[in-house]
């Protein structure tokens, strides 16, 4: 994230809007944009899945689901309240992730690019 | 309990009275569009996480579905977990990119890199759609819920009801904006979550914390269901069909919920992307907790007050919830819960007139007929006045005629025109560089105009004795929710209808890509 590259990341000069095509291109936007999409698309993927498991059992395996676990909880009861985990799991993933990786990159671009454009 | 009538009316007056008072304070600093329409940007994001949370959890959430767990038992907590799920799509795919594009609107974002007047106007009728069929639902749940909880059996009585609560939701939109509602939103869903979350810790109380000794009681309770209560299956295991159907009603719940555009117009009240993030966490774990309420909620109604005597009240699974605080705290506890209940109804629909009257002065007004040079800064907010006025009558008059419709139909229906028209279009917006004008005009017209007519030719509509019209027989479509057919088809004609025209401007997209990612040049928070 070195601020030293400026013509090639797109910061025009002062006044002027910044050149989009070249931040687009500046290698710490994309780290940003690889970072942001290696995690997302994945985690939607995975997400959807689950969730469609979830929808496709609770759907057509009612005998599994109606199973018994402990007392009255039965497996399907478990399996939605783990659909709550995971989302609630995930949330905390992303933040972090956003919080650590995402913001610091995502602010220095926009830094260095305001800067330009007062 | 016509008995309870006037306690019931005087809570619920009570919250009407506070409200109305913090929204002209609040209104006190509303100048521009961007105060009126965006609450000055100056959210913080709890304040509007709580806040999207009051506008999510609307009527068909609270009563909706712990009537339908208390009745027919797992498969209402199907619901929840779709409606839950679906913010995750938000959160990872749709709010931040969506706060960093735009000022006011979901046609902002759509039209960013393409050209501007059809693509608004298409943004703006999608948006109109959903909001509609939204506030259809909301309207005629209040005459569902005036008849429950203030024994007004009378059609005449009701519908006298439904435009009062018309003519408050109008005088919240006009005097307050984008500010004043989201207090609303903001109060009514902590009485809301507040209410549910004593009831969820009385209900379980009488079972000594034990979920297991609930359950098993309201297996007793519950002698025709039975044991099937507690597994799926119930409401919709019957055929191979309604199987199908509710695999397509799971669909359109997880992928509605990021193209809502009352949902997605939130996301401009805050400062930053940042705190647009933190709202959506914020909402995730409120709604996460009360689905969770809602659950112990519809089993305690089953165990307590029972399935028959439910469905034999005025307003059949929607008056679980009221029954079972009336069980558990009397009359006292009734009307709070029900002014909660009415309070939910009257939030919602502000919310929505004021998103449906933000597009037409925003997408239509400002950007289309003045072509985004409006010289006089207050038009686009008294545009934006008047067309709440027009909605607001609208809606009251859609809301007498479809008293006693399905709500939960109703808002099926929004959810999936939700994601068939504005999900597909939004993601291949911000994800995609090749998308194109004519590829954003196919999804949204496409995808509106798919669910619609499988909506038309479904059983919901025509053909069964539950249907809209009973005695016509239209429904060449086997499925009451369309979303199994609808979304993918509105992909594949964003797909089609973006490489089959040949406009293509990476340079717009590079500027949009670095503004979703970075911020920059995104609206900021007004300062007075």
């Amino acid at each position: 994230m070195s601020t030293t590259q400026n013509a090639a990341d797109g910061a025009a000069p002062t006044g002027a809007t910044p050149d989009w095509g070249a931040a687009q291109a500046g290698p710490d936007f994309v780290e940003l944009r690889r970072r942001l999409r290696n995690f997302v698309f994945p985690m939607a993927g995975l997400f959807l899945a689950w969730y469609l498991l979830y929808a496709v059992l609770a759907d057509y395996a009612h005998e599994f689901m109606s199973r018994k676990l402990v007392g009255n909880i039965n497996v399907g009861l478990v399996f939605g309240l783990l659909q709550f985990v995971s989302t609630f799991l995930i949330t905390t993933l992303y933040v972090r992730h956003a919080n650590k990786n995402l913001d610091p990159r995502a602010e220095a671009i926009r830094e260095r690019l305001e800067g330009t454009q007062q | 309990m016509n008995s309870n009538a006037l306690l019931n009316t005087g809570i619920f007056a009570l919250f009407v009275v506070a409200t109305l008072f913090i929204v002209i304070r609040a209104s006190r600093n509303t100048r521009t569009a961007a105060d009126y329409l965006a609450a000055g940007r100056a959210f913080t994001g709890p304040q509007n996480g709580i806040a999207i949370a009051g506008d999510y959890l609307s009527a068909a959430s609270f009563l909706g579905i712990a009537g339908a767990i208390a009745v027919y038992g797992y498969d209402g907590f199907l619901y929840s977990i779709g409606f839950l799920v679906a913010w995750l799509v938000a959160l990872l795919l749709v709010a931040e990119l969506l706060r960093n594009t735009g000022k006011y609107t979901m046609g902002d974002v759509l039209s960013f890199r393409m050209r501007q007047r059809p693509v608004r106007a298409a943004a703006a009728t999608s948006t109109m759609a959903v909001s509609f069929f939204y506030l259809l639902a909301q309207m005629a749940g209040a005459g569902g819920l005036v008849a429950l909880l203030l024994g007004i059996d009378g059609k005449l009585g009701q519908a006298l009801v439904i435009a009062v609560v018309g003519a408050l939701m109008i005088a919240y939109v006009l005097i307050g904006g984008m500010k004043g509602t989201t207090w609303v939103q903001i109060i009514k869903a902590v009485l809301l979550i507040v209410g549910a979350g004593v009831m969820t810790v009385w209900v379980l109380a009488k079972y000594g914390l034990n979920l297991s000794s609930l359950l098993g009681s309201a297996v007793e309770n519950a002698p025709k269901a039975g044991e099937k209560l507690l597994g799926p299956g119930l409401q919709y295991g019957a055929s191979g069909t309604t199987k199908l159907d509710f695999l397509s009603l799971a669909l359109a719940l997880v992928l509605g919920t990021a193209g809502l555009p009352h949902i997605l117009m939130r996301f401009y009240t805050v400062p930053t992307a940042k705190e647009a993030r933190r709202s959506v966490v914020w909402a995730i774990w409120l709604i996460g907790l009360f689905y969770l309420f809602t659950l112990v909620l519809g089993y305690g109604a089953a165990a307590l007050v029972g399935p028959e005597k439910i469905l034999g009240a005025p307003g059949k699974a929607n008056s679980a919830a009221p029954l079972l605080a009336e069980a558990l705290g009397g009359p006292l506890l009734l009307g709070l819960i029900a002014a909660v209940a009415f309070a939910t109804i009257l939030a919602v629909v502000a919310g929505l007139t004021i998103t449906a009257s933000a597009s037409f002065a925003h997408d239509i007004y400002a950007n289309i007929i003045k072509k985004g040079q409006v010289e006089d800064k207050d038009a686009e907010v008294r545009v934006a006045r008047r067309t709440a006025i027009v909605i607001g009558v609208v809606s009251i008059l859609g809301g007498i005629a479809a008293n006693g419709q399905n709500i939960a139909f109703l808002v099926a229906l929004a959810f999936a025109v939700a994601a068939s028209a504005n999900l597909p279009t939004i993601l291949y917006s911000l994800f995609w560089k090749r998308f194109n004008t004519s590829g954003a005009l196919w999804s949204i017209y496409g995808g509106l105009v798919v669910t619609i007519t499988l909506i038309v030719l479904s059983p919901a509509v025509s053909g069964k004795p539950s249907s809209m019209f009973p005695n016509a027989d239209f429904d060449l479509f086997p499925l009451s929710n369309p979303g199994i057919v609808s979304i993918p088809v509105a992909f594949l004609l964003g797909y089609l209808g973006t490489v089959l025209s040949k406009e293509r401007d990476d340079a717009k997209y590079a500027e949009m890509e670095v503004r979703a990612l970075t911020g920059v040049g995104a609206e900021k928070a007004v300062s007075h």
